[in-house]
């Protein structure tokens, strides 16, 4: 029996203006990256509310990372300083609810980061696929 | 036992509703037992007289039942609020989701209430009469002919061993003498959870929130949850009741809850209360209360009506998330 080779399926919100096209810049400059990272492209770092992270997680994600504009150029003005908040308490919680903390992730990168996107990425993959599947956060019911 | 009784209650009730002043009462009456004490609204002296209850087990928190009470009776509605109870009035206020104009808010002391399941413990099932008018709770089963006495010290709830304040922060009038907000030790048993090691956290809370049967009493309960439609009531959404598989579906709807109400969450209590399986929801909130403090600056909700909740403020220097790992604290 072969044994399948495990890659981390990992979900990326993008902001739509800084980190979204900083991707496309990654693109662009033929930069690797995994292509196990899925982008979710949101209009605003701040547009993902906690659900969205949890709901990833449960239908099968084993690492979730946000990226936005950096605190200062979000185009909505305050968006992330929001984010910022809300996802530094979320994270916390997971952590005392036992989940290993380097599953997630929030990061900011801007248009002209191609390089500083693709190397979040690698880095972000290495750091979940040392942990291997998630299995404290997965729903047996959206299991494949 | 109370301070002030249910005559002192039940006389002030009846004279501001003969003078006017309100058109009906929120107030405590007895349910199927004793314990069990369910909120009503009173129009009369007679039905106060007949039904009307104040004893260790008036634990409800009426804040909530404005929203939809002032709505539904003529005129102004009293209101006896306990002092932490004050503090979900006031967020209510902050959030715009009743007419302060409406409600006659009369603070009452609180010498803290009893758990029924503590008593229980304590005096053994078959419960058919407490009695909590003397120094210690008579509790009387259908076992025994003799009441057990318990002192009421010995079966305090959880919120009240740790109250966090005896203050009423908001009152048109107050019965008997105000209290202090209290330096309580309401943190201490989530500094022990976050001293365990990642598995050991993971074990503890599986074993508790497997037991969650999401009757959804936690959010029906909660003053701070008053959204008329509710992503965990959507039927289409999977997450409506419990999966019929142990899952992480519990714990995300436990983290959701919690999160819903961070910044906002009083710390009354009143989920812990309520949960059949005594589960201890606290303990999810007062982390994100200990974590709001320690991140962004100490915060109490209710304290003031008008204050801007922690989550829809930031400044411009604040922790990264990455950083909350970086500190000794967690
Ligand atoms: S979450 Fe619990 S303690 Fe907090 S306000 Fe709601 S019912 Fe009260
Ligand atoms: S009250 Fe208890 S059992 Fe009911 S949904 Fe809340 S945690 Fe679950
Ligand atoms: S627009 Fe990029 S974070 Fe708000």
């Amino acid at each position: 029996m072969q044994v399948k080779e495990y890659k981390p399926l990992i979900v990326a919100f993008c902001c739509n203006w800084c980190s979204y096209a900083g991707a496309d810049l990654a693109g662009n400059n033929r930069l690797n990256y995994p292509a196990d990272v899925k982008i979710i492209r949101v209009p605003c770092s701040c547009r993902v509310n906690p659900m969205f992270v949890l709901r990833a997680f449960q239908r099968g994600a084993d690492g979730v990372i946000l990226c936005g504009c950096h605190p200062g150029d979000c185009h909505y003005t305050s968006g992330n300083y929001y984010t910022r908040r809300r996802m530094a308490l979320l994270f916390s919680m997971l952590d005392y609810l036992g989940i290993e903390k380097e599953r997630t992730r929030v990061e900011w990168v801007s248009a002209a980061e191609g390089a500083k996107f693709a190397a979040t990425m690698n880095d972000f993959a290495e750091k979940v696929a040392a942990l291997g599947e998630n299995k404290r956060l997965e729903d047996l019911r959206c299991k494949r | 036992m109370q301070k002030i009784t249910r005559d002192q209650l039940i006389e002030k009730a009846a004279s501001l509703l003969a003078n006017g002043t309100v058109s009906c009462v929120l107030g405590w009456q007895k349910g199927e037992f004793d314990y069990d004490i369910t909120p009503a609204v009173f129009e009369t002296e007679d039905e106060l007289k007949a039904n009307f209850v104040w004893n260790d087990f008036c634990g409800a928190n009426f804040s909530k039942y404005l929203v939809s009470k002032t709505k539904k009776c003529e005129g102004k509605i009293l209101v006896f609020l306990k002092p932490c109870d004050t503090y979900s009035f006031n967020q209510l206020l902050t959030e715009h989701r009743f007419d302060r104009e409406k409600v006659y808010a009369v603070g009452i002391p609180c010498e803290g209430m009893a758990d029924i399941a503590k008593v229980k413990a304590i005096a053994g099932d078959g419960i058919s009469a407490i009695d909590c008018s003397g120094e210690k709770l008579a509790v009387t089963t259908i076992y025994e002919d003799a009441p057990v006495m318990i002192d009421a010290k010995d079966v305090l709830a959880e919120r009240c061993v740790n109250c966090k304040s005896k203050k009423h922060v908001a009152y048109d009038e107050l019965i008997g003498e105000d209290g202090d907000v209290i330096d309580s030790a309401r943190f201490d048993e989530v500094a022990k959870i976050e001293a365990m090691t990642p598995d050991e956290r993971f074990a503890f809370w599986q074993n508790e929130l497997s037991r969650c049967i999401r009757c959804n009493a936690c959010r029906d309960i909660c003053p701070a949850c008053t959204c008329e439609k509710c992503v965990f009531g959507n039927p289409n959404s999977s997450l409506e009741n419990k999966s019929p598989a142990n899952s992480f579906e519990e714990k995300m709807f436990h983290i959701i809850r919690a999160f819903h109400v961070a910044g906002r969450c009083t710390d009354c209590g009143e989920c812990s209360r309520v949960c059949p399986q005594h589960i201890p929801l606290h303990l999810l909130n007062r982390k994100f209360i200990k974590d709001i403090d320690s991140f962004y600056g100490e915060y109490q909700a209710g304290a003031e009506v008008g204050s801007r909740a922690p989550l829809v403020n930031y400044t411009t220097d604040d922790l990264e998330p990455g950083e909350v790992f970086e500190r000794g604290d967690n």
